[in-house]
């Protein structure tokens, strides 16, 4: 049998039948407006030896640079193992295994990728994952919605302070849900949400607050006083974290509870990247979401779940699969109902391989060196560091001069130096968010320093001081 | 063949409705809706004091194989629910009209009578529906 699915005959044959006169007619109903044009740059059909060096000379032109910008996707060391394992026919499908029957290892391995989540958050129940970060925070502004029993506030308080992208992700995906958002300001010093900006919304009936931790400015926000405040205000708190910062920081299910007797955060979600997965251009990525047992039933996406079979060996299955669309239609937790497989599968082998400890190091040796290059970018005149809260691997630098035409010099010297902050946050005026991983050597720290200095060298023109 | 006490009021998605002395409707869902269910391992019952309009979904119900939403048969607002129900799904199960209630509810004076299925109807109701 031939592997290609209709030759032209057929093709036509079939067109007969239903009469029409070309594939395109069947897409008539689609206004021509909607409709993608060609995509410019890709040519028409190549040679495997033809597309292989088209790619690799576009790859070239991009060039080697060493990577400063952070801002929700990092740049970590992927041990050789993780890959070489993740992509053994045995693990290799991006899909969710239906039959128990024949997926042991796959679901084995989601099992102890919910585990090692689950005590990464200090949360009880994680899900199989979800597509990215910020796609599982807009499924976790909808669970929020569904699983508070004590309001039907469909609004939540969503802080600057969370990278602005997830909010705009977030604002379309649940726009035609009629959730609404109130963007809460940050404090200018701290760069964080203080207590005080939270004060405009005490008593007001939000459904949940959501905490970035660390924030999208690399500051370690207050989290204990922002859960005890929510839940106070009779809120859900919404965690979005980065799990490796969560090797050092205090996990979100030990959030609050600075009166005594802490719950934790609610729902916890953030963007799985870090844990293994390549930048690769900005994608694919994993988002990854737990909770606690009490709102189990409303979360979104795949579970995997331990039992026994009939002669009561261990094993694994899908569980809870009412919540689903399969079963439930639309009235789902969510319509978006697969998970990221294969690149939870190499994040549970970096898991595995790194361990507790390990990862615990990655953590310390980023939020070093992000600590040495702010030092030394912050030597230079010209710069400084927009706020004083304590940082993770992530801190806004700011500089006397537009931001964008300095990203542009550095660039030319080979070094992305970050990302400029002015489209979001036009009052901090010339930001700069930088970021150094332990991908990041001592001696790079000081070529970006030495490149940024020396392209900050001449003043700015000021007019009208001579 | 499952059991239809003649006491009681019903809908077509099989909720039963008893009026209790105290002027509250007590709901659950029928023997011919739990069966049909077959094991259930999940009940998420109302928020006292919420307020329903008739036919609205306020409670739901969950198997081993399935989901399903119970609609409120009346207007008006919920004076309690049946708690034992978090832990104990399977009184649903084994006493649908009795331990296996869901909610008890204040109607509305204006919505009081609505248009529920006598147990006659009710049963002619599920013959034809084979």
């Amino acid at each position: 049998m031939p592997f290609i699915p209709h030759t032209a005959d057929d093709i036509a044959r079939m067109l007969q039948v239903i009469g029409a006169q070309s594939i395109d007619d069947l897409f008539d109903e689609i206004p021509a407006a909607l409709k993608t044009a060609a995509l410019h740059g890709v040519p028409p059909a190549l040679s495997e030896m033809e597309v292989g060096r088209l790619l690799t000379e576009r790859a070239w032109r991009d060039g080697r640079p060493l990577n400063f910008i952070g801002a929700g996707a990092y740049e970590h060391h992927i041990p050789a193992p993780v890959w070489a394992i993740a992509t053994r026919g045995e693990f290799y499908s991006a899909y969710t295994p239906y039959q128990a029957e024949a997926s042991q290892g796959t679901l084995q391995l989601i099992y102890e990728y919910q585990s090692m989540m689950c005590a990464l958050t200090a949360m009880e129940v994680s899900n199989a994952s979800l597509y990215d970060g910020a796609s599982a925070l807009a499924e976790a502004c909808l669970m929020a919605v569904r699983a508070h029993r004590g309001s039907e506030s469909r609004r939540i308080l969503l802080p600057r302070t969370v990278n602005p992208t997830y909010g705009q992700v977030v604002r379309n995906i649940t726009g035609n849900q009629q959730l609404e958002f109130e963007a809460v300001n940050f404090d200018r010093r701290e760069g964080r949400v203080t207590l005080r900006a939270l004060q405009a919304y005490e008593g007001q009936d939000f459904a949940a607050l959501v905490v970035q931790q660390p924030d999208f400015f690399g500051n370690v926000e207050e989290v204990d006083q922002l859960t005890d405040w929510a839940h106070a205000n009779k809120m859900l708190v919404i965690a979005v974290v980065n799990p490796t910062a969560l090797a050092l920081l205090k996990p979100p299910g030990e959030w609050g509870g600075l009166a005594g007797g802490t719950r934790g955060a609610d729902i916890v979600c953030g963007e799985g990247q870090p844990l293994g997965v390549p930048l690769a251009s900005g994608g694919p990525y994993f988002g990854f979401m737990a909770t606690r047992m009490l709102y189990v039933r409303q979360m979104p996406g795949r579970i995997v779940g331990g039992t026994l079979d009939s002669e009561g060996r261990p094993g694994f299955s899908l569980t809870l699969q009412a919540r689903e669309q399969h079963i439930r239609r639309s009235k789902a937790t969510s319509n978006i109902c697969t998970n990221q497989g294969l690149l939870v599968t190499a994040a549970t082998i970096y898991m595995a391989l790194l361990g507790a400890a390990g990862l615990k190091r990655v953590a310390a040796a980023s939020a070093q060196r992000t600590a040495d290059l702010v030092r030394a970018l912050c030597q230079i005149r010209g710069v400084s560091a927009a706020f004083d809260a304590p940082r993770f691997h992530e801190a806004v630098l700011l500089l006397d001069r537009p931001v964008a035409p300095v990203l542009a010099a550095l660039a030319e010297r080979g070094i992305s130096g970050g990302l400029d902050l002015g489209g979001s946050y036009p009052e901090l005026g010339h930001a700069l968010l930088v970021c150094a991983t332990e991908t990041k050597t001592e001696a790079d720290i000081d070529a970006y320093a030495r490149a940024l200095a020396d392209i900050m060298r001449p003043s700015p023109v000021v007019r009208g001081a001579i | 063949m499952s059991k239809i006490p003649g006491d009681l009021h019903y809908t077509r998605s099989h909720e039963w409705v008893r009026r209790l002395s105290s002027g509250q409707l007590e709901v659950g869902i029928t023997d011919h809706a739990q069966e049909a269910l077959g094991d259930l391992v999940y009940v998420e019952v109302p928020q006292v004091s919420r307020r329903l309009v008739a036919g609205e979904a306020c409670a739901v119900v969950e198997s081993v194989k399935a989901a399903s939403d119970v609609y409120s048969p009346v207007a008006g607002q919920v004076a309690a629910s049946n708690e034992d129900l978090a832990h104990r799904p399977e009184l649903l199960n084994s006493d649908p009209y009795g331990a296996g209630w869901l909610m008890r509810v204040v109607p509305d004076a204006a919505a009081a009578a609505g248009p529920l299925l006598t147990p006659a109807e009710y049963a002619q109701f599920l013959e034809e529906a084979g």
